[in-house]
C-alpha cells in the first residue's frame, strides 16, 4: 500500500514538473503578439469591501470573458501580504499581464520588480502606487478623484452663481489618509476656492460608512444649524447624513442641499427620490478599458501611462433614466 | 482638603466622572445650546439625546463585557457578532415578501438574536469546556465572525426599508430613543440578576480564582456558558441597533473595533482586566466617556488627522489618573492629612 501511495506521488510531482516546464516555453514565446485567445490575465483584487467592489469584480470579469480572455482572479480579503502571494503565483505560472487594485500606496517595489524581471507587464487599476520607480508599470487605470473633486465644486459654484448670501458647507471626508478622500477634498477646494461667499464651516471624516456620515451629520447640524450644503466624499455617507438630516426635521435636497461622489444604486435612488441634488460618478466599471489595454499590451504597443475611467455625472432628472439600468 | 472630598478623589469613579464633566464644559464653550434639549415631533432632540443614542450600542456590549472580564476572561469577538446579527436580521427582511411587517420584523429580530445566542454558546463552549484561552478562543470568531456575515450578505450592503426594524434604531419610545430604553433595560436587568442574587458574587469568585471557587462548589463552567452567551446576545442586540440606525447590513463596517470600545469603556469604568470586582454602574460612566469624546471632536471641530491623538491623549490621562500608582499618592496624601488633624486635636486637647 505504502508502496502504491509513494509511486502515486513521484508520478504526481513528475506531472507537475512537465506542467511547470510546459509553461515555461510557452512563456518564452511571448514576445510576439498571441492570439487573444490564447492570452492569460491574473487579476489580484482588493477584496470585496463594498457593493461598489462587487460591481468592480463582476464587471472585469465579464469583459474579460466576452473578450475570449482567460482571466485568473484571486481576492486579497484587504491583505496586502495575500496580495503579494497571489502576484508572485501570476509571475510563477508565467501570465501574459498582470492587473491588481493596490489596497495600499506603499511596499510594492519588490514584487514589482520580480514581475519586471520576469518580463510580465503590469496594470494597476483604480488605486495607485507610491514608488519613485515608475517603470514598475505599464499603465494606471482608474479615476481621477481630484476630478471628481473639482465636478462636485463646479455643480455648487453653478448652481449657487446668482446667490448673494454666504453658502455654508459641511464636508463629510472619507477615511483619513486614503487618496479618494484628500483628492476629493482637494478637487472641491479648488472649484470653490475662488469665491469668498461659499464656506466650508466644518469637515469631519465619516469612515465612508453610513453609520459615520450620520453620526458626524446629527453632531455637526446641532452645532452648525445654518448650514446650506452638505459635500460627501461617498455616496453612503450621504445617505447617513439624510437620515441625520430628517432626524433633526429639515428636508433633506431642499433645506439642505447634499453633493456626493460614486453613483451606487442607493445613492442614485436618493438622488431620483429628490433627497440628494447631483452624484458625480465613480464608475467601477473598467473592464472593458482593462481588455483594450491588455490587447494594446499583446500587439507590442505602448498603452498611457495614465488611462481616466470614462465616467460622467448625473443630477435628479438623470438619475430617473438611468436608474432601472443601474448595475450596481 | 476635607476627608469626603478626598474619600471620592479616591474612588475608582472619580477620575472618569471628572473627564466626563470636563468634557462637557469643552462642548458648552465650544456651543453654548449643547445641553440644551428640546421636544421635536413629540420626541426629545439634542446633543445630549445623541450621545446616549449612539453611545447606546457600546454600552450594551460593554455590559456584556464587563460580566465576561469579570470572570478574568475577555470576548474580541463582539464586533463580528455584531455583524452577524445585523446580516441575518436584513437578509430575512429582504427575503420576505413583506419587510415592512412588524411580525416579519419579530422573526427577523428573533433569528437575529438566537444565532447570537448560538454564537455565544460556541465562545463559550471554546472557554469553559475546551479550556482555550478567551482571548484566542474569541478572537477565532472575532476574524472568522466577519466573514460569515460576508457569507450572508454576499458581500453586498443590504439595505433595507422597514420602518417597524429602522426604529430599533432611530425611533422613539416615551420621547426617549428606543435604542437607549432598551440600553438601559439590559442595565437594568444585568443589574439586578448579578447584583439582587449571589450571581455576581459567584462571578467575582471565578474571576479571583477559578480552582478555588470549583472547590468550593461553584459551577464556573455553567457560569462562563453563561456570561460569553450573555455577551454575545448583548452584541447581537446591539448590531441590530447599528444595523437598523443605518438602515443596512454592512458587514464590514457594523460594530467595527467595537470591541475595543467596549472593552475601554469597562477599563474606564475601573473593572479590572485581571479579573474579580466589576462595576457596572462604572461601565455606564466609561461608555458615556467615549462616546461625548467623539462627539466632543466633531463640536470642536478637531481636524480628523489630529482626532486620533486627541483621544488617545484624553484616555491616557484617565487611565494615568487611576492608576495605583496615583492613588496610593492620593492615599498617602490622605494619610498625611489625617496625621496632621490628629495631632492637631492632640495638641488642642493638652
Amino acid at each position: 500500500m505504502k508502496k502504491i501511495i509513494s509511486i502515486a506521488a513521484v508520478g504526481a510531482l513528475l506531472l507537475t514538473l512537465a506542467g511547470c516546464a510546459g509553461g515555461s516555453t510557452s512563456g518564452d514565446s511571448a514576445s510576439g503578439p498571441k492570439p487573444v485567445d490564447q492570452l492569460v490575465v491574473g487579476f489580484a483584487q482588493v477584496g470585496a469591501e463594498s457593493g461598489w467592489r462587487t460591481a468592480n469584480t463582476t464587471n472585469i470579469q465579464d469583459s474579460f470573458k466576452e473578450a475570449g480572455i482567460e482571466l485568473k482572479f484571486s481576492d486579497a480579503q484587504q491583505k496586502q501580504e495575500n496580495q503579494i502571494k497571489a502576484i508572485r503565483s501570476y509571475i510563477q505560472q508565467k501570465v501574459d499581464v498582470i492587473a491588481f487594485s493596490p489596497v495600499v500606496e506603499t511596499g510594492w517595489d519588490a514584487v514589482l520588480n520580480e514581475a519586471k524581471a520576469a518580463n510580465i507587464p503590469v496594470v494597476l487599476t483604480d488605486r495607485a502606487v507610491d514608488s519613485q520607480d515608475d517603470s514598475l508599470y505599464e499603465s494606471f487605470l482608474g479615476s481621477d478623484f481630484v476630478e471628481e473633486g473639482k465636478k462636485a465644486g463646479q455643480w455648487v459654484v453653478d448652481s449657487y452663481k446668482d446667490s448673494t448670501t454666504p453658502v455654508n458647507i459641511i464636508q463629510l471626508e472619507g477615511t483619513t489618509g486614503a487618496a479618494p478622500a484628500i483628492d476629493r477634498a482637494e478637487g472641491f477646494a479648488d472649484a470653490i476656492g475662488s469665491d469668498a461667499k461659499f464656506k466650508i464651516v466644518a469637515s469631519q471624516t465619516g469612515d465612508f460608512t453610513r453609520a459615520g456620515g450620520k453620526q458626524v451629520t446629527e453632531a455637526l447640524l446641532k452645532s452648525n444649524p445654518d448650514v446650506n450644503l452638505i459635500y460627501a466624499h461617498n455616496d453612503d455617507m450621504a445617505l447617513g447624513a439624510i437620515e441625520a438630516i430628517e432626524a433633526a426635521g429639515k428636508k433633506p435636497g431642499v433645506d439642505i442641499k447634499i453633493v456626493s461622489v460614486d453613483a451606487v444604486k442607493d445613492g442614485m435612488q436618493a438622488l431620483a427620490d429628490g433627497k440628494i441634488n447631483y452624484i458625480v460618478e465613480c464608475s467601477p466599471l473598467l473592464g472593458q478599458q482593462l481588455v483594450d489595454i491588455v490587447k494594446q499590451i499583446n500587439d507590442g504597443k505602448t498603452p498611457e501611462k495614465r488611462i481616466i475611467t470614462e465616467e460622467t455625472t448625473f443630477d435628479q432628472a438623470q438619475a430617473v433614466t438611468a436608474l432601472p439600468t443601474r448595475q450596481y | 482638603m476635607n476627608p469626603t472630598l478626598l474619600r471620592a478623589v479616591s474612588s475608582r469613579l472619580f477620575w472618569p466622572i471628572v473627564m466626563l464633566v470636563i468634557l462637557v464644559a469643552i462642548n458648552v464653550v465650544a456651543f453654548p445650546d449643547f445641553l440644551s434639549i428640546t421636544v421635536t415631533d413629540g420626541h426629545l432632540f439634542g446633543s445630549v439625546i445623541d450621545i446616549l443614542r449612539n453611545g447606546a450600542p457600546t454600552f450594551i456590549i460593554a455590559i456584556g463585557m464587563t460580566l465576561v472580564i469579570a470572570t478574568r476572561g475577555i470576548d474580541l469577538s463582539v464586533g463580528a457578532v455584531a455583524a452577524i446579527s445585523g446580516a441575518v436580521a436584513c437578509s430575512i427582511l429582504l427575503g420576505s415578501p413583506d419587510p415592512g411587517a412588524v411580525g416579519t420584523v419579530i422573526v427577523a429580530v428573533a433569528a437575529a438574536l438566537v444565532t447570537s445566542l448560538v454564537l455565544g454558546l460556541w465562545n463559550g463552549f471554546l472557554v469553559s469546556v475546551i479550556g482555550i484561552q478567551p482571548i484566542i478562543a474569541t478572537l477565532v470568531l472575532m476574524t472568522a465572525g466577519r466573514g460569515v456575515a460576508m457569507l450572508i450578505t454576499e458581500g453586498q450592503i443590504l439595505t433595507v426599508d422597514s420602518a417597524p426594524f429602522k426604529s430599533l434604531g432611530s425611533g422613539f419610545l416615551l420621547g426617549m430613543p428606543v435604542a437607549v430604553v432598551i440600553g438601559a433595560a439590559i442595565f437594568v436587568v444585568a443589574a439586578l440578576l448579578t447584583r439582587r442574587t449571589a450571581l455576581g458574587m459567584l462571578i467575582e469568585s471565578v474571576g479571583i480564582n477559578p480552582e478555588a471557587s470549583r472547590q468550593a462548589g461553584v459551577r464556573a463552567r455553567v457560569l462562563l456558558f453563561a456570561v460569553y452567551t450573555f455577551c454575545a446576545l448583548s452584541a447581537g442586540i446591539a448590531g441590530l441597533i447599528l444595523t437598523a440606525n443605518q438602515t443596512a447590513a454592512d458587514s464590514n463596517n457594523t460594530g467595527l473595533f467595537i470591541e475595543l470600545d467596549a472593552i475601554l469603556a469597562v477599563v474606564i469604568g475601573g473593572t479590572s482586566l485581571a479579573g474579580g470586582r466589576y462595576s457596572l454602574a462604572g461601565t455606564l460612566v466609561g461608555a458615556l466617556v467615549i462616546q461625548t469624546l467623539v462627539t466632543t471632536v466633531y463640536t470642536v471641530g478637531i481636524p480628523p488627522i489630529v482626532t486620533m491623538v486627541f483621544k488617545a491623549a484624553v484616555v491616557t490621562a484617565v487611565c494615568l489618573l487611576q492608576s495605583p500608582a496615583t492613588s496610593a499618592a492620593v492615599g498617602r496624601l490622605r494619610y498625611r492629612i489625617s496625621a496632621r488633624t490628629s495631632r492637631v486635636k492632640e495638641a488642642a486637647a493638652s
